[in-house]
């Protein structure tokens, strides 16, 4: 966890007292809608479909249970009682009063938490691997690197108004699971010959409704430069940036008009001011803020633990959750356990007052008194003894976080939807719901194996549909809700072969009815095509392209035409 | 009634500043009287200034390009920057590259849409005057200059990154 120091914790402070002058100022009629909207905006608070949102930033998804219960306590006495995990790794609710908002990051600034550039068009959360500082292929701890970079964004002055909002994701481990090729800019860190860090640097990618894979500007950046490079993309941005489309505005907009190498001209030509000035970062800092994240005390354990293997054979549902939800650390003895918040009939990524302080509970118990939220909308403990797996499980299971789906086809992202969100097209949490319930049998979802099921109720993709292995979008047709369907997105290399992509549609939009019974015909289609249990659905896709999934949802050529003709008549 | 705001003070406004025309064409210059010109007026037709008896400023619209006054800026005693709209952040950066890559040491003045709350983000990007929109408040606005005491980054006011000056500060 990393811990303020006086001066993080004062401007957090002084936040506070700004906005809470700014609401007060609103109430008293001297800021218009419009005015107050981006200031509110920029403090995580929007005005939703039935009353005001506020987006709670969670910096790169790591938690401990002190400000885990602090947000218990906060939804239970400024809401209703319980908060959504939305895929940027923040914290959600849905029904706070404006009036108390001030109050609420109050609350949390003593916690050493806020909501500080959540929304409006400013430098967002940076995301990252929910592995950081764990996982075995390790090759940076990207939570400091993600801190070097929300202390550079956190109220820059000459970037407080960006055309739009622009969002960074950092991944420091061999497999991406930070999705870097979907973000304004993503870094992935490698290392050079001489074992020196550096960051692969891409720039406008992006979902929305207009999907773009983040082209490669810079193979190796060396870490000193981090922020005088990120300087110069950012001022390209800040003065050429489309301002007059808001839908063209993002910078991947930007990057695509200039195309990639005049773009990459200008971030040089730019750059070349700003490289080994003031800004190039020096070891002794990223020292510093290293000291400043508290690191959980390991003991020294043997790499087995003979009392998980028994349990492993003796209960088969255990078994079955440490297959899905158990994954490997770089410390021998250790476990990192995703708790999973998609559990039929919840909305994925909600979770309770209560059932956040269970949480707390269980993480001080079990793991160093952290926990992650990842983008998929799931909690990690990074750091449980295998001794403890098992009556983890047990604990978590009596919780209703222990479904063992993760990286299976229950384990939706979906967004919140035309149920709580005023620009969804379509609801999306019953949709998800459908296929929980259609794919409720335990055996055939580990036979289908990893693939990734992302659900959006609008094209603006909060539930990320364009890398979902299948995508669904919840589109309108004369008020109608109706859905379609993708299928080979990816959100990156998480296994080695089949790098990021975005999904294609591949037919008319289904009602929401339909959805299962799609969705079991391309999962027929592809278990019939699969080479072996190894080859996932997605790597299926790759191989034989969509034409096949086509087929098996609307038939083939000669049959869709005669449907289409019969649908002409019927009109 | 726009006010301006001057090294924290709320003074008097000498300045004329010489707006387009709705069609956007160039405005005619006065006989006399210090006035404050649009850049493209300035980049047309300098020859006619040589002998201009009044005080000569600039403006630059949130497109136009501080590159084009390289070289000269110390030329003019007041250069502004307009926003046409307060979410519209180019001025920021235009700002910057006056003051750090083109060393501009005179009176650098936000207009157009400038409001109270982004008086602080502002003034860290080298704005040292502000003729803040008609509707504002100035003796409010003036307590916004500070919202913050600190900031991570470099910026005009800031040219040393906090990162380094903890450093030299010996702090930890």
């Amino acid at each position: 966890m990393y811990l303020y120091d006086e001066i993080d914790q004062k401007l957090v402070d002084e936040r506070v007292v700004q906005f809470r002058d700014q609401t007060k100022r609103f109430l008293a009629g001297k800021l218009s809608e419009d005015e107050f909207r981006a200031l509110r905006l920029r403090n995580g608070l929007y005005i939703q479909r039935y009353a005001p949102m506020l987006r709670i930033a969670i910096p790169y998804g790591l938690l401990s249970t002190k400000q885990l219960r602090k947000l218990a306590h906060i939804t239970r006495r400024y809401d209703r009682g319980y908060g959504h995990f939305s895929t940027r790794q923040n914290l959600q609710l849905n029904w706070p009063k404006l009036e108390r908002a001030p109050d609420i990051l109050a609350e949390l600034a003593t916690v050493q938490m806020h909501a500080i550039q959540t929304s409006g068009n400013s430098f967002r959360n940076i995301t990252t691997d929910h592995f950081a500082g764990v996982a075995p292929d390790e090759i940076v701890d990207s939570f400091v690197w993600c801190e070097v970079i929300r202390q550079w964004s956190t109220f820059n002055p000459e970037f407080s108004y960006l055309p739009r909002k622009f969002k960074f994701a950092m991944n420091g481990s061999t497999a991406d699971r930070a999705a870097v090729a979907v973000h304004d800019i993503g870094l992935h860190a490698v290392r050079d010959a001489n074992g020196e860090v550096g960051f692969k640097v891409l720039v406008g990618g992006g979902l929305g409704r207009t999907p773009m894979i983040g082209f490669v500007i810079r193979e190796f950046l060396p870490w000193q430069h981090l922020l005088t490079y990120s300087e110069a993309i950012l001022r390209v941005y800040n003065r050429y940036g489309r301002r007059d489309n808001i839908h063209k505005a993002r910078i991947k907009i930007l990057v695509k008009e200039r195309g990639p190498e005049k773009f990459r001209e200008e971030v040089d030509a730019e750059w070349a001011h700003l490289k080994d000035g003031p800004s190039t970062l020096i070891p002794e800092e990223i020292a510093r803020i290293e000291s400043r994240f508290t690191r959980p005390d390991y003991l020294h354990l043997p790499a087995t633990d003979s009392g998980l293997d028994a349990a492993l054979v003796a209960d088969r549902a255990f078994a079955n959750w440490h297959k899905r939800n158990v994954h490997p650390h770089k410390k021998a003895g250790y476990a990192a356990v995703t708790l999973s918040l998609k559990q039929t009939g919840v909305p994925p990524g909600d979770v309770t007052a209560e059932q956040m302080e269970k949480i707390a509970d269980l993480a001080d118990r079990y793991s160093f008194g952290e926990l992650r939220v990842s983008h998929e909308q799931n909690l990690i403990f990074s750091d449980v003894q295998l001794s403890d797996l098992h009556s983890l499980w047990q604990e978590v299971r009596a919780l209703g976080f222990a479904t063992p789906n993760i990286g299976l086809l229950t384990n939706i992202i979906c967004c919140p939807g035309g149920d709580f969100c005023s620009l969804a097209n379509a609801k999306s949490i019953p949709v998800a719901e459908a296929i929980q319930q259609r794919f409720d049998d335990l055996d055939y979802l580990h036979d289908i194996g990893e693939i990734d099921v992302n659900i959006s109720g609008c094209m603006n993709a909060c539930g990320h549909h364009h890398v979902g292995h299948i995508g669904i979008l919840g589109v309108d047709k004369n008020g109608e809700e109706w859905y379609q369907i993708e299928v080979g997105g990816n959100q990156g290399e998480v296994r080695p072969g089949v790098g990021a992509s975005l999904g294609k549609v591949i037919g008319p939009s289904f009602a929401r009815a339909e959805i299962p019974d799609v969705l079991e015909k391309l999962i027929e289609c592809y278990l019939a095509r699969r080479d072996s249990d190894a080859e996932r659905f997605i790597d299926v896709v790759h191989r034989v392209g969509a034409e096949p999934f086509k087929e098996s949802v609307y038939g083939n050529a000669d049959q869709r035409a005669a449907h289409r003709r019969g649908q002409l008549a019927s009109a | 009634m726009a006010t301006l705001i001057k090294e924290r003070r709320i003074v008097a406004d000498s300045w004329r500043l010489l707006e387009r025309g709705p069609k956007g064409e160039l405005p005619e210059v006065p006989a006399r009287g210090d006035v404050v010109v649009p850049l493209a007026l300035w980049l047309e037709r300098r020859g006619d200034f040589l002998a201009y008896p009044g005080k000569l400023g600039v403006w630059l619209d949130a497109n136009e390009a501080p590159e084009a006054l390289a070289g000269e800026v110390e030329r003019f005693p007041l250069i502004a920057v307009n926003f046409p709209k307060f979410g519209d952040g180019r001025g920021y950066s235009i700002a910057r590259l006056l003051r750090e890559r083109y060393a501009y040491k005179g009176e650098l003045r936000a207009i157009g849409d400038v409001l109270h709350d982004h008086l602080h983000f502002m003034k860290q990007c080298g704005f040292d005057a502000f003729l803040l929109r008609g509707d504002q408040d100035p003796q409010e606005a003036l307590s916004a200059l500070d919202t913050f005491s600190e900031g991570y980054q470099t910026s005009v006011l800031r040219p040393i990154p906090l990162f380094r000056r903890r450093l030299s500060a010996g702090k930890p």
